[in-house]
């Protein structure tokens, strides 16, 4: 096998490469993921605290649709999987398919893979360096989620099943991961594909478990959620995703070899002689350079829109066709809908702040790769360079916020045949707006001070989602999620607007802005 | 009007890195200034602070009357630049780039624009992702000798050219200079700057050692001299400025200060001159000169990081070279007083 020679330095390469990011990763994932389950124990001691919380998700399509078939409901250990499902498994997912990208196209299109392949490396010692950190750091993942949840007391085999499906779904996305590279020549397009699949994969599981069709079995995350652990325990559904990996794996080797280093299948095709229109000023570039990844965006939130949406309804439904549910749980039919819309828009919105984030750090890439000093080398002025792309980033997240809002209330819509609700679902997507524009201008204010911590901004968007799904669950004081500008907006349309948060929101945002431009009229440019 | 470019013992350090310490360098209007020093020496980091991407810790540097950080958006109007690390955007296609580039400027000359796509046999069509380093470097130097600036800021231009290619670029380098344009030409290519450049300054870790024309730096080092004589050469050793004298069969070879070139040829010809060969330095020589102390354990010793290209073309030649010039105090007594 002398296409694997070099594999061994290679791994040991890309260890030393991740020595901040994989910890982060495995202990953030595992961290997050303990925590919940830890504040799960204790809660529901007795049969008939169960039986509760069992008739409560059971009939709530929302429940199911985002953390799984409701399983085993009358043990802890089921109630535990259901509380942390979305987050290990999302978690695990987006763990691998960030590194996996990170050492195969990231590596080639920056040319490095150019350098490694001259020496003595076999063909396919990126790609196999790369399964074996990502497959080992799943494992590790999984590892450290069995021994969490034995260590709280729930049964060893239930905990080690419900481990290995975990390690066996970031072995999935790895392999995913590995083929999408081969596939294009960008790192980011490697990243959205992957992460397409990802959210196909979920929105498959989510309608196949609440309808209870086998649509579940189209999806990896429902082969991996098939285990029952702590219920049924069966151990046979793992095959299904182990058998994929080797698949995709094979195929990526076979991509391998059928392309050269830094292509994609694709040969590139020759663009325009002479610049259109567009091309003539900084927020013309920016626009060019993120039009397709704003289009994607759009679309993927639009499609989990319609997605989510469509449940809305069935929660309705749900309460009208038993009647004491909703007395049980306390609240009116309207109550709970609104609730679960709230929910869902928080989530929604969240991943809207990633597309801010990643627009805003283009200015750093922009730097690093050394285009901004073109740029700043014409007449240009800094602040003009920093808003013209900034500016961009503002009118595209309005654009993926209404994309987001549009999908949600169509397919409420369409789903109960009246439009009743649609300006209200829209609004209050949008008045996430001004906490959105809070992350995008910290981002800002990373890179005009400091453009080596600009990740730091991951970290606070990471505890924004933390505190929102997990804040009643981990009991967080409210002081605490309140530092998140998510927590502070009212959840309509269960909570009325607040024009006076939405109002200081802006006015913070347009303050980090200001230190933004502040920050990089005074550093010297080309240190990110 | 003042120098487009005058920099006074500029300082600029990167943590505990001294990337400047105390540079000084003049272009005069409308001429072609060669920027010397090997990987390291600080002259891409003297570039950045001219174009105003860096701000200097101290020492004055001022840009067309202006100031380089205060001033730049103003100051840009009149200059164009070629970094030395030339990245695109990978998908924007060559001419897309030149345009973008021009537009950001402030329109460029379309009958130029042409010529030089065809001078430089550039494809325009094609995304700059698949440009080579010499093409993306083509596309560089077309927007920027497109632009008609006043200024023209070149930062090792022609490193990833061919020869055909760097031909190109000195017609066109010319053709500027002709026009009246100022042109601060940073390189490690000493036949290129030889070609084109009217002064030269010679830099070496963030400080100048040698600046003028150069039939001045000419002037400050040896002249090779080798001569057949009748008589056998002897006392040529007492000459004043004669060093690194070697003599096979009547032939004498010897270096000599060139302000003692006549006492040493007037001896000679006492002696019955049979044959003559005389040259003044290259720019090599010269070049070689300022770092030919450089020995081989020391040549890996520059300042890292300061600047964009590692190539090493010149301190592999001043390692290999200095044995011969490290053994010869005389040949590098002309450079003592210029060194920091």
């Amino acid at each position: 096998m002398s296409g694997l020679i070099g594999t061994g330095q290679l791994v040991r390469l890309f260890l030393r490469l991740d020595r901040v990011h994989l910890p982060l990763w495995i202990v953030g994932i595992v961290g997050i993921v303990a925590a919940s389950a830890s504040a799960v124990q204790g809660l529901y001691t007795t049969p008939e605290l169960r039986a509760g919380y069992a008739a409560t998700v059971t009939n709530s399509p929302a429940a199911i649709a985002m953390s799984g078939p409701p399983q085993a409901l009358d043990t802890v250990g089921g109630i535990t999987l259901f509380e942390i499902n979305l987050t290990a498994a999302v978690g695990v997912s987006l763990m691998a398919i960030f590194l996996t990208v990170r050492h195969t196209r990231a590596e080639e299109e920056a040319g490095r893979t150019e350098l490694l392949r001259a020496g003595v490396l076999g063909r396919h010692a990126p790609l196999a360096a790369a399964l074996i950190v990502v497959g080992g750091a799943s494992l590790l993942v999984g590892l450290l989620l069995a021994a969490s949840l034995t260590g709280l007391g729930l049964p060893a085999s239930g905990s080690m099943l419900f481990g290995s499906s975990m390690a066996c779904l970031g072995v999935v996305f790895c392999a995913v991961t590995a083929v999408a590279a081969q596939l294009t020549e960008h790192a980011r397009a490697a990243l959205g594909m992957s992460v397409a699949v990802l959210g196909v994969a979920w929105a498959l599981r989510s309608l196949g478990d609440v309808r209870e069709s086998a649509l579940t079995w189209a999806s990896p995350v429902g082969w991996v959620q098939a285990v029952h652990a702590f219920g049924a325990e069966r151990w046979w559904p793992l095959l299904l995703p182990v058998a994929t990996a080797v698949g995709l794996t094979a195929v990526a080797v076979e991509l391998t070899r059928r392309r050269d280093v830094g292509a994609g299948l694709v040969p590139p095709r020759p663009g325009p002689a002479r610049a259109s229109h567009l091309l003539s000023s900084v927020p013309g570039l920016a626009l060019r350079q993120q039009r397709s990844s704003l289009l994607w965006w759009s679309v993927g939130l639009f499609l989990a829109g319609l997605a989510f949406g469509s449940f809305g309804e069935e929660v309705t439904t749900m309460l009208e066709d038993n009647p004491e549910l909703g007395e049980l749980l306390g609240g009116g039919g309207d109550d709970l809908v609104a609730g679960y819309f709230g929910l869902i828009l928080l989530i929604l919105v969240l991943i809207v702040a990633c597309f801010t984030v990643s627009s805003v750090q283009r200015l750093r890439s922009e730097e690093a790769a050394a285009r901004a000093e073109l740029v700043l080398a014409t007449r240009t002025p800094r602040a003009s360079w920093q808003l013209g792309w900034l500016g961009v980033t503002a009118v595209g997240t309005v654009l993926v916020t209404l994309a987001t809002g549009v999908g949600v209330a169509v397919a409420d819509t369409l789903v109960s045949g009246s439009a009743e609700r649609f300006g209200e679902l829209l609004a209050a997507t949008a008045a996430y707006l001004p906490a959105i524009a809070v992350i995008g201008g910290l981002a800002a204010a990373l890179h005009g001070w400091a453009p080596r911590l600009s990740l730091l901004v991951w970290v606070v968007l990471a505890g924004c989602f933390v505190v929102g799904w997990l804040g009643d669950l981990l009991e967080i004081p409210e002081a605490v999620r309140n530092l998140s500008p998510f927590n502070l907006t009212p959840r309509m349309p269960l909570e009325s607007m607040d024009w006076g948060v939405a109002l200081s929101l802006s006015v913070l945002a347009g303050l980090l802005l200001a230190l933004a431009v502040l920050g990089f009229r005074r550093r010297d440019v080309g240190v990110a | 009007m003042d120098a487009p470019i005058v920099v006074e013992q500029l300082h600029k350090s990167f943590g505990s890195t001294h990337a400047l310490d105390g540079l000084d360098l003049r272009a005069e209007q409308g001429e072609v200034h060669g920027f010397l020093g090997p990987n390291g020496s600080g002259k891409s980091t003297t570039i950045r602070v001219l174009l105003g991407l860096l701000r200097p810790d101290a020492g004055r540097a001022v840009l067309l009357g202006g100031d380089p950080w205060r001033d730049a958006a103003t100051l840009h109007r009149h200059l164009a630049y070629v970094p030395g690390d030339v990245a695109l955007w990978p998908g924007l296609s060559g001419g897309e780039v030149i345009d973008l580039i021009g537009r950001l400027r402030g329109g460029l000359d379309e009958t130029r624009r042409a010529e030089l796509l065809r001078d430089f046999e550039l494809d325009a069509t094609k995304k700059s992702r698949t440009y080579s380093k010499g093409n993306r470097q083509k596309v560089a130097l077309v927007a920027a000798l497109a632009s008609r600036a006043d200024l023209l800021i070149l930062d090792e231009p022609t490193n990833g050219l061919d020869p055909l290619m760097a031909e190109v670029f000195q017609t066109w380098i010319r053709r500027v200079k002709d026009e009246g344009h100022t042109v601060l030409l940073s390189s490690h290519i000493l036949a290129e700057v030889e070609a084109l450049c009217d002064r030269v300054s010679i830099i070496r870790a963030g400080a100048t050692v040698q600046s003028g024309t150069l039939a001045d730096l000419r002037h400050l080092t040896t002249t090779t001299v080798i001569a057949e004589t009748v008589r056998p050469a002897d006392g040529l050793a007492g000459v004043t400025g004669v060093s690194d004298l070697e003599r096979t069969d009547g032939r004498v070879t010897f270096q000599v200060d060139t302000k003692h070139l006549d006492g040493a040829v007037a001896h000679l010809s006492s002696l019955g001159i049979r044959s003559l060969i005389s040259h003044p330095p290259t720019l090599e020589e010269l070049f070689l000169t300022q770092y030919g102390d450089r020995l081989p354990e020391h040549a890996g010793s520059g300042q890292p990081g300061a600047d964009s290209d590692q190539s090493g073309a010149v301190s592999d030649r001043s390692g290999a070279d200095s044995d011969q010039a490290g053994a010869d105090p005389g040949q590098q007594r002309g450079v003592e007083g210029g060194r920091p």
